[in-house]
Parts: structure tokens; C-alpha cells; sequence
């Protein structure tokens, strides 16, 4: 995928070497508003992060971080003391990120992993295994996917609850953890276009089903895999609505819920902007550095995921 | 808004056809040397379809048999037939919340799909850097927490940076989150900043399927890009669109985080979107048969809509020869 943006590339810039016309200049300027919209409010988090929520209440339009300080960090962290925490504008109340950020980790991590091997093996078996009912069963799947998945939420929380997993870490990762009709669907549609003799020739190796979906296939379906697993890497990291649900204390508790607590705790003051924003760094962070490191290949196959 | 949720239904035809399409030549090219792996096939399908079974198929059937019931988590559902069906028809915040959605939807779609498809051409025709589509998937990568709270602080009355640049142009500060004509289009504006990136790609990826030839072709007849965008891009990327919409809206009707972390539904419930107010009555009131009911309503209305829009945009058609 990552070669076909670049073939992309030299096919397409050929021909527009002349003089920028109007048009194109105007086009450009959008693009350029585009890319600021789209970074500042990035780089107002940062500068409200290392601000003092004093400085920031008496200079509210500096572009630089005002009166420096790494405050809300340590608050964000739990690493102040109640008082001083109050003092600096807080509210006081023990936030634990470090804690907050290994459940989000675990979580993600299990139902990434799981969701994603259930599905390509699912998905192997719908398109190249043959048995009886296999495509009444994907039709079956394929329904999956009229069914909003806000609209299970509920009824999920009772199992959930029945099953005594309330407020566990696994209970927030079960009900993605085995498959979404997406992913069987995605990977199905790409197994199906490995060519069948890649198979064949694996086949006359003497090379048994298993052995070909673990030696052959997945490593060929390494680039759609890697994609589809960021983004639900990304997905399972920002998900708010269900561990809102099934999470009451620090035990189970995520970034996304935690921040949403700390938001909720105004101090005495007005908000604790400069510690909201260091927690929002915090959480957002890491699926910068993860989106950054494989930027390369999956924004050229996101194409893939979305359509094909 | 996960991928998940928002995945199409409009792939089902798809799908199916391509389902169609490979069997024949399947079944004839394994015959000869395999009568079917049945066992190892449901080994292979095990995980997934009880996955499938146990948390999309039975709380499905759960959830609109616990429209039918009184329920409080604690005591059994008790059977109540329609009356949770009749209270809804009679809730007026069920209605006021219904028109509220349906406000956040239009402006959060009509914006985001224009915005998106002039950020998809862009990066079509005037760069094809793969930088700059790294960059503008970057809010992408945010939660919706994330974002929620990052404009929050941004559009802030007093201390908000948007307020201070507001005044500073000698316009009167604008109270966005805090005042009931104001919170629905900005909560909408705030959730095109973070989809509008992802839903740009979807396109552009669209727009790489078109032949260059054609406007090559088009450019050698003197045609200006706006022509050539209404008479070659439009028409070609129909399709994609389609389905682009299709699951765009789906996603936007779920609309709960923002709401939950900026305004809490109000001011004056002017912010009560649908699934905050099922959020409510399930968590706040314990009264889960009717949020359920309120849930199926929701799952109606979306069918209804996707399937309405997928006959009028022929979304499963294309016109590329």
C-alpha cells in the first residue's frame, strides 16, 4: 500500500510545473488554514499545560506558556500534595494517570491482539476453508454490522453485570474482544484476493490449513492487519461511553473516563485548565507516538480499510 | 464513532455480491483435492462466533425484549407490553431530544462532508503529500474526551484563546458552550475538527480511483478545475460518497462524549442529544426498560434513514465504467 501512494505521486505531479496560476495560490492559502486549525489547538494544550493557572487567568492571550511550570504535570500525575495542589488551583482530589494509563494500555492492548487474531481466523475460514452453512453464517456476520454498536451497549452492561465482571478491566475489553463484524469482513475481503496459488504451492509443500494460515497468510496480510489493528488500537484507547459504564473505580478506570472526572471536579477557583490540559496530554500522547511510528504504511491503506 | 460502529451496512450488498461473484470458481477449483475442512473450520470460526453470539446477537435480542419490560437492574424485568413505547410517544424531552439530534446531525454532516470532500480534492489535485495527510489526520487520533475538553477551554467566555481573539477584533465575547442557540453548533463544529481529517482520507482514497487520464484529457479541452470537479470528480466519486455519508451519519446520530464532557446536556437540556438522554434514564433513573426503548427507537430511525439514503444516492452502483 505504502508503494502504491508513492506510484501515485510520480503519475500525478508530472504535468503542473507552470507558472501558479490564481486559483492555485488561493487553493494553497486553504490548505495552509487547514493545517493551522488542525494544529493549534495542539499547541494551546501544550502552552496551557506548562502555565500556572494564576498566569494563565491574568494573561489569557500570551501565545508562550506563561509563568513556566511543570505543575500541572505533577497534578495530573498525583505527585503533589493535596495543599499544594490547591494552592496551584486544583481541586485536590487523587488523580492517578500512571494508573489510569495501564489500564488504558491493558485494555487496548487485550482487546486489540484478541479481536484482531478471532477475526483472522474467523475471516480464513469464510474465505478460503470450505464447510456447510459457511456463507449463510458470514451473511449472519454480515448483519452484525447493521446493528449500531451503541445499541448493544445496554443490554451488554447487564450481562456484564450478571457475569460479576462490573468494574474490571476485563469486563470492559470482553464484548470487543472476540470479533466485530468489521474485522472479518476487512480481513475477509483481503484474504480473498490472495492469489490462490501462493496456497497451492504451500499445499503441494505438504503444508498443512494451519500451517498455511500461520506461515502464509497472515505474514502476506501483515500490511492490512498492522492498519486495522492501530485502528482499533486508537478506537479501543478513546472509547468513552462503554468504561463509563462499567467502571466505578480506580481499579477499572481509563484515561478517557479519568479526564472526564478530573473535568468534573471544579475548584473553588474555576477550572483547573493548566492540570486538564497536562492530563490531556497524558492521555493523548501515546497514540501520537503510536500513529506516528507507523504513519508511513497505514495512511496510504486507510483507503483500503474504509472502502475496498 | 469507532470504526466498528460506523462501519457501513451499505457493505452488506457489496459484500454479498462479492460473495456471489468468487463462489462458482471456488467450488470448482477445490473439489478435485479437498471435501471440505469442516473441523478445522470451526475451530478457526470458534472465538469469533461466540463472540458474535454472546455480545452483538443475544443483548440485540435482549435489548428489544427489555423494551417490553419494567427493569431496575435489581428486581427481574417484569413484563409491561407497549407502555414504555407509549410513555415515549407522550415524553415530550423525548421529542425535544430527538429534534435536538437531529439539529447536531445536520450540522455536523452538512459541514463535515463539505469540508471533507474540499480537503480530499485538495490534496488530490493540488499536492499528493503524504505529510500533509498525516497532519490532518492527527485530531483523528484524539478521543472525543480529548477534544471535548480541549475546545472547551479554547472557546472558554473569559480565558478561552477564541474569546480573546474575538474581542480583541472588538466583537462581543460569545458565551459557545453556555448558551442554548450556541451549544449545538459548536458541539457539532468541535466533532467535524476531530472526524473531519478521517473522513477526508475516505474520500481522497475514492478520488485516487478515478483515472488521471481524465482530467489530462479534460485540461488538454481547456476545462477549469471547478468544471472539472463538477463534471469528472462529483460524478465518479458518487459512490464512495455515498457510503461515506451513509456511515458518517450513523456515527454522528451516537453522539454522547462531547455532550458528556462540555455542556451535561444543557443549557436547559438545549444540549440533551438522544443517547445522553437513554444514558440518563438507564444510569441516572435506573429505568432501563425504557431506555431500551428509546434505544430501539434510535436503531429504527437509523435504519430507516440508511436505507432511504442508500436507494436515493445508488450507493451500490457505480458509474466508472
Amino acid at each position: 500500500m505504502a508503494d502504491l501512494a508513492a506510484v501515485a505521486t510520480t503519475t500525478t505531479v508530472r504535468p503542473t510545473r507552470r507558472r501558479p496560476s490564481f486559483g492555485r495560490i488561493m487553493a494553497w492559502a486553504v490548505m495552509a488554514a487547514i493545517v493551522l486549525i488542525t494544529l493549534l489547538p495542539f499547541y494551546w494544550i501544550l502552552r496551557t499545560a506548562l502555565s500556572t493557572n494564576t498566569a494563565l487567568a491574568a494573561h489569557p492571550g500570551d501565545p508562550l506558556p506563561v509563568d513556566l511550570t511543570a505543575g500541572g504535570f505533577e497534578r495530573a500525575l498525583g505527585l503533589q500534595s493535596t495543599k499544594e495542589a490547591i494552592a496551584q488551583g486544583g481541586a485536590g482530589g487523587g488523580l492517578k494517570f500512571w494508573r489510569y494509563l495501564i489500564n488504558s494500555v491493558i485494555v487496548s492492548t487485550l482487546i486489540t491482539v484478541c479481536q484482531i487474531f478471532f477475526s483472522a481466523m474467523a475471516a480464513y475460514a469464510f474465505a478460503r476453508l470450505r464447510w456447510r452453512g459457511r456463507d449463510k453464517m458470514f451473511g449472519l456476520f454480515l448483519a452484525g454490522l447493521m446493528v449500531p454498536a451503541i445499541f448493544t451497549l445496554l443490554p451488554n452492561f447487564v450481562l456484564i453485570k450478571q457475569l460479576g465482571l462490573v468494574d474490571t478491566l476485563l469486563g470492559i475489553s470482553l464484548p470487543t474482544m472476540f470479533m466485530t463484524p468489521f474485522a472479518v469482513f476487512f480481513l475477509r475481503q483481503f484474504f480473498m484476493n490472495v492469489p490462490r496459488e501462493v496456497e497451492e504451492a504451500a499445499l503441494l509443500d505438504g503444508a498443512g490449513k494451519i500451517r498455511i494460515f500461520f506461515r502464509v497468510m497472515l505474514p502476506m496480510a501483515s500490511t492490512p492487519v498492522l492498519t486495522l489493528g492501530v485502528l482499533t488500537y486508537i478506537t479501543a484507547w478513546n472509547d468513552y461511553f462503554w468504561p463509563l459504564m462499567v467502571s466505578y473505580s480506580d481499579s477499572s478506570r481509563v484515561l478517557t473516563v479519568a479526564l472526564a472526572i478530573f473535568r468534573a471536579q471544579t475548584p473553588q477557583t474555576g477550572y483547573d485548565w493548566s492540570g486538564l490540559m497536562a492530563a490531556t496530554l497524558i492521555a493523548a500522547l501515546p497514540m501520537v507516538v503510536l500513529f506516528g511510528i507507523f504513519a508511513r504504511r497505514i495512511v496510504s491503506s486507510i483507503s483500503f480499510t474504509g472502502i475496498k | 464513532m469507532t470504526i466498528a460502529s460506523s462501519s457501513p451496512p451499505s457493505r452488506l450488498p457489496l459484500g454479498g455480491a462479492e460473495g456471489a461473484r468468487t463462489k462458482p470458481r471456488t467450488d470448482r477449483s477445490r473439489a478435485g483435492e479437498n471435501r471440505g475442512d469442516g473441523r478445522l473450520a470451526a475451530v478457526f470460526i470458534a472465538p469469533a462466533l461466540l463472540g458474535f453470539l454472546v455480545f452483538l446477537l443475544w443483548p440485540t435480542l435482549r435489548g428489544i425484549y427489555l423494551s417490553f419490560t419494567r427493569y431496575n437492574l435489581l428486581t427481574p424485568p417484569e413484563w409491561v407490553g407497549l407502555d414504555n413505547y407509549v410513555r415515549m410517544v407522550n415524553d415530550p424531552i423525548f421529542w425535544d431530544s430527538l429534534k435536538v439530534t437531529v439539529e447536531y446531525v445536520l450540522i455536523n454532516i452538512g459541514v463535515q462532508t463539505v469540508a471533507a470532500l474540499a480537503i480530499a480534492v485538495l490534496l488530490q489535485r493540488l499536492t499528493q503529500s503524504a505529510l500533509l495527510r498525516g497532519i490532518v489526520l492527527t485530531p483523528y487520533l484524539m478521543a472525543n474526551v480529548v477534544a471535548g475538553i480541549v475546545w472547551l477551554w479554547i472557546l472558554d467566555t473569559q480565558l478561552g484563546i477564541g474569546n480573546e481573539i474575538i474581542s480583541g477584533l472588538g466583537f462581543d465575547r460569545i458565551p459557545f458552550l453556555a448558551d442554548d442557540t450556541w451549544a449545538i453548533p459548536t458541539i457539532a463544529l468541535i466533532n467535524v475538527w476531530r472526524h473531519v481529517g478521517y473522513t477526508a482520507l475516505l474520500l481522497f482514497a475514492g478520488l485516487q480511483a478515478i483515472p488521471n487520464d481524465m482530467y489530462e484529457a479534460a485540461k488538454v479541452d481547456g476545462a477549469s478545475e471547478w468544471r472539472m470537479f463538477w463534471r469528472i470528480t462529483m460524478p465518479l466519486l458518487r459512490p464512495v460518497l455515498a457510503v461515506v455519508l451513509i456511515m458518517t451519519v450513523i456515527g454522528s446520530f451516537q453522539v454522547f462524549d462531547t455532550v458528556a464532557v462540555t455542556t451535561l446536556g444543557g443549557p436547559a437540556n438545549a444540549t440533551n442529544v438522544l443517547q445522553y438522554y437513554i444514558y440518563g434514564a438507564a444510569f441516572g433513573r435506573f429505568q432501563f426498560g425504557y431506555a431500551s426503548a428509546m434505544s430501539v427507537a434510535l436503531l429504527v430511525v437509523l435504519s430507516a434513514i440508511t436505507f432511504v439514503q442508500y436507494r436515493l444516492t445508488r450507493a451500490g452502483q457505480t458509474d466508472l465504467g
